[in-house]
């Protein structure tokens, strides 16, 4: 990938979460025209770039449930001069976490071992797999986080005006009715 | 009449009023959590919080005096609330999305009152496990903010003492005067005082999850601040 | 249940059925079976007219009361940084070891107040002190032989009072009574000026004019007042109250008795901590040998119509009944959460009647006040801290105990009496006070420099000054009340960031938080309690800033997250 100079490169990523978020990163809708402008576009999973080179913003949605998503998390981490947060399983953990009042094990033993219409009932453990952390963690927990964007998901306006305060260089600011949580 | 000053404006009051008090009268809104028009003053909170003459005091426990200047509204202040009110959310377990009182939920609409973006704090996510035993209500103690509402509410209005505090620190945590500490087994009852009266999503009426879509429910349309009687649950 | 649990219960409860009395009965039941039984619950429930649920929240609060049988004894080490020191987490593995399979609980407890003689101990409630290898090993051999703690060799229990030096108040012959009938010769306006006079500051910590105290619930019209006696010292490193109460108790009670005739008070009650159990017997015997003495009782000393008597009420192990009106709350029978003030215990107090809660030191200095004069009193100390106070010293020193200082004196001459040259700090006023490092030793003892309610932790060159805060975490976690959000979440918070910094994962994040955390707690919180919990810790970041930065991760700006800890569960699972 080249890197066009004057142009903002943005990377976002999906750890343990449903892509509502990236779904609503779309939902800005013909604005995204607006912002290929300015921006350009590193590892997404709109652009399938599968490593992260140095950006300016990396946007971080989902919950870190497992050790691939540690690895991506510090990576972009590393890499991005801001990380913003989005949504509430990347800010608290949300539906995620949920599975955190059950021992790991338990979880696994529903999933994989006696749950309904298993044809070989079997724990994974494949060292292909990422393993699966004791508990899920809010993004928070990993690295430090410069920017949080509420939400379940985060508005497509709420994005926009982030993105575009960030681009211009000013702190992102939201109005009261903005401001959600679900 | 006595006054004295909140933001700059001159607020009458009753001798005996807390400045909550006084200033709900002149239409004035302090956020709260565990504070009632209906029942005695509690202070647990903290979320009241004003900055009078330099300090910090909770509204809902003092007492309006002459002279006093109090600052309700600074970015100070909110900054106050928002500790307290990040404290509550991480150590409860209160997952927005999943729950049914969003939108008609004190601590979510007060928190996105004062600013609150998310908690920065470490999420504590304590086990604590639902009560679904009573035909007509449940408890989920995941939201739990120790306020004592439904306490009071149970004590005072339905003279029943259904619900109490138990344990220390941490620790302490919201109990069911029942044989089994169940709500099913205890004289609960949908009409109560105290099944209206949760500001979180703890006691919650069944078979009526979500029924208000989004956009429709109490504090989608009518903000917490604006509503100037204490709402309706 | 056999009928014998159902006559001790009853004998316990001996018809008083009054609902204060709640938690002084669950005391005695469960220092009769080493728990609470169920059916003493449901007994209790139908004499006090309480629901179970609420006699089992309160339980639930004090951390002397179980409601599980835990064996036929209950142990619970002492956990104050001097104990720390001298090794108690070994002495509980080596009993842990020693009595495996005996019927036998072994816990932790916050400070017991026999720092000066440590690390110690409590067993079924009674305090044994000096520990070490040997004296476990016998505590062992007690326990594996199933000898009831009525039985163990009374110099397992020879706590000693440990006077190391006497002023002007310790160097008094025991009064006799002296200063109450001249304070009933003067009568109460005047008594009360020699009190104001003397310039005497309550000693619990707070420095609260005692005359000024006593005017205020004196002016307050009530048909009833009450004088409550505050010995419930559980400030870690404090001790000075336990040997007024062990050997000068009749001063104490002289003091209690010229407050009850200034106010017009004619009952007093000594709230006494659970860890002072053992002195309950002596300080009854102190109290009937009073009322033989005309000193307690009816028509005290004569004086027609002044009617005053004296109630122990026991505490169970809560830090939070030190603040008077916790202290209220507990002596009502209920939970111990801080009241809302105003109104002040001086207007509505025990039974919402006007109260004055005094130190037992406080009550202890009037009476020789009385006795000797105010200008006896106040020709020693500074002007804005008249007088003598005790100090409880502890920690790296060679000579720890009891010392009586006038006001003024600097922190190197104390550490020079005492024995503590080359201290790097002394923590005064205990977990929730000052850490005074040793280039500011030339501070003095006073209410206007370093006020304490009696705590004086020597901290030695060669200790981490990092666990002495994480003792502190640890006990504040443990003993706030719950009740307000920024105490009760905050000393969770603290202790966890503390931990991490205590393990080296510490970051910038954490930092950032615990300054937040505890402001927070400083400005907002209900009680002291929570006001001054996190003192010792942003004293330790303003002063040794090195304590927290040297013990960060690798990469300062991100948290520490330790993926092999956090995927131990997995590998377990699918190994």
């Amino acid at each position: 990938m080249n890197n066009t100079p004057g142009k903002i490169r943005i990377a976002t990523t999906s750890l343990a979460g449903c892509f509502g978020c990236h779904m609503s990163i779309l939902d800005i809708d013909e604005k995204i025209i607006d912002l290929v402008e300015l921006v350009e576009f590193d590892r997404t999973p709109l652009t399938d770039i599968k490593e992260i080179g140095e950006c300016d913003i990396g946007i971080i949605e989902g919950a870190v449930a497992n050790s691939e998503n540690v690895e991506v998390l510090q990576e972009f981490r590393k890499h991005c001069k801001t990380v913003v947060a989005i949504g509430a399983c990347a800010l608290n953990g949300g539906i995620p976490a949920m599975r955190n009042h059950y021992s790991l094990e338990e979880c696994l033993k529903e999933s994989y071992v006696d749950g309904m219409g298993l044809d070989k009932p079997l724990i994974p453990s494949d060292p292909e797999l990422p393993m699966i952390l004791n508990e899920v963690h809010p993004v928070q927990d990993v690295v430090k986080v410069d920017y949080v964007l509420p939400g379940c998901p985060p508005t497509a306006d709420m994005i926009w005006d982030a993105l575009t305060a960030l681009i211009e260089g000013r702190e992102p600011s939201f109005s009261l009715d903005e401001v959600r949580y679900d | 009449m006595p006054t004295f000053t909140l933001d700059q404006q001159t607020i009458e009051y009753n001798p005996g009023d807390t400045i909550m008090e006084a200033a709900s009268r002149a239409g004035i809104y302090i956020p709260h959590l565990c504070y009632h028009p209906e029942f005695t003053p509690h202070g647990s909170c903290r979320v009241c919080v004003v900055s009078v003459n330099g300090r910090y005091v909770s509204s809902c426990t003092t007492p309006a005096s002459e002279n006093l200047d109090v600052t309700n509204i600074s970015e100070a202040v909110q900054q106050h609330r928002k500790q307290l009110l990040e404290m509550l959310f991480v150590e409860g377990n209160h997952v927005c999305p999943a729950c049914e009182k969003s939108g008609a939920c004190t601590l979510q609409s007060v928190a996105e009152f004062c600013g609150m973006l998310s908690p920065t704090f470490s999420f504590q996510y304590p086990n604590r496990p639902v009560d679904a035993s009573h035909p007509d209500y449940m408890l989920d103690y995941n939201r739990c903010i120790n306020c004592e509402l439904c306490v009071r509410a149970s004590r005072d209005v339905d003279g029943k003492s259904i619900f109490g505090l138990s344990g220390r620190g941490h620790e302490a945590h919201l109990v069911v005067n029942s044989e089994d500490g169940l709500l099913g087994s205890s004289n609960f009852d949908k009409n109560d005082r105290a099944a209206s009266i949760c500001p979180v999503g703890v006691i919650l009426p069944k078979h009526q999850g979500f029924n208000k879509p989004i956009g429709k429910r109490l504090f989608d349309e009518t903000p917490i601040n604006e509503q100037m009687v204490e709402p309706q649950r | 249940m056999s009928a014998a649990t159902v006559e001790a219960i009853n004998n316990i409860i001996d018809n008083n059925h009054d609902p204060d009395y709640l938690l002084q009965h669950l005391i005695e039941i469960q220092h009769h079976f080493h728990y609470i039984p169920e059916i003493a619950i449901g007994a209790l429930a139908q004499t006090t007219g309480f629901s179970e649920t609420h006699i089992q929240s309160v339980v639930a609060f004090y951390s002397f009361l179980s409601l599980e049988y835990q064996g036929d004894y209950r142990i619970l080490f002492s956990d104050n940084f001097t104990d720390r020191i001298d090794h108690n987490q070994q002495l509980k593995t080596l009993l842990e070891d020693k009595v495996k399979d005996a019927s036998v609980y072994i816990g932790m407890t916050s400070c017991t107040g026999l720092c000066d003689q440590g690390p110690g101990l409590l067993v079924n409630g009674l305090a044994i002190n000096d520990l070490d290898d040997q004296r476990v090993e016998e505590i062992a051999a007690l326990i594996l032989n199933k000898e009831p703690v009525s039985n163990w060799p009374v110099h397992l229990f020879a706590i000693r009072d440990n006077i190391q030096r006497s002023d002007i108040q310790l160097q008094q012959e025991s009064s006799g009574g002296e200063g109450l009938a001249k304070a009933l010769s003067l009568g109460p306006d005047q008594t009360l000026s020699v009190v104001d006079a003397s310039g005497l500051r309550g000693r619990g910590g707070a420095g609260f004019k005692t005359a000024t105290k006593w005017s205020f619930c004196k002016q307050h019209q009530s048909d009833q007042h009450f004088v409550v006696c505050n010995a419930d010292e559980g400030e870690p490193g404090t001790f000075k109250d336990r040997i007024l109460l062990n050997t000068y108790a009749e001063e104490v009670i002289e003091g209690m008795t010229i407050c009850a005739s200034v106010i017009g008070a004619s009952k007093g009650l000594i709230y006494l901590r659970g860890e002072y159990r053992y002195l309950l017997e002596a300080l009854q015997g102190t109290m009937q040998k009073l009322r033989s003495e005309n000193k307690l009782g009816n028509n005290i000393l004569g004086q027609n119509g002044f009617d005053f008597d004296v109630e122990i009420h026991l505490g169970a192990g809560a830090y939070i009944c030190g603040e008077e009106s916790s202290l209220i709350e507990s002596l009502e029978g209920k939970r111990g959460i801080p009241r809302i003030r105003p109104p002040f215990p001086v207007q509505q107090g025990y039974k919402n009647k006007p109260t004055v809660v005094n130190n037992v030191e406080t009550f202890w200095s009037v009476a020789h006040i009385l006795r000797q004069g105010a200008d006896w009193f106040n020709q020693a100390g500074t002007e804005a801290s008249p007088g003598t106070r005790l100090l409880s010293i502890s920690g790296d020193c060679e000579r720890p105990g009891i010392y009586e200082y006038p006001f003024g004196m600097t922190l190197t001459e104390i550490l020079k009496d005492c024995g503590g040259a080359g201290a790097q700090a002394i923590q005064m006023a205990g977990a929730a006070g000052t850490t005074v490092l040793a280039k500011d030793f030339a501070r003095q003892l006073s209410f206007e420099d370093l006020a304490t309610g009696g705590s004086f932790m020597v901290i030695g060159s060669q200790r981490d000054l990092m666990d002495l805060l994480d003792n502190f975490a640890t006990f504040f976690r443990h003993e706030s009340c719950g009740f307000c959000t920024p105490c009760r979440v905050g000393t969770l918070l603290i202790e966890e960031i503390i931990q991490r910094f205590n393990h080296k994962q510490g970051s910038e994040v954490d930092l950032e938080q615990l300054q937040r955390i505890a402001q927070i707690m400083q400005e907002t919180s209900f009680c002291g309690l929570g006001s001054t919990a996190p003192t010792a810790f942003i004293d330790a970041l303003n002063q040794s800033p090195e304590l927290f930065t040297e013990r960060m991760g690798h990469d300062i700006d991100n948290p520490v997250f330790d993926l092999e800890q956090a995927t131990r569960d997995y590998k377990r699972i699918t190994q």
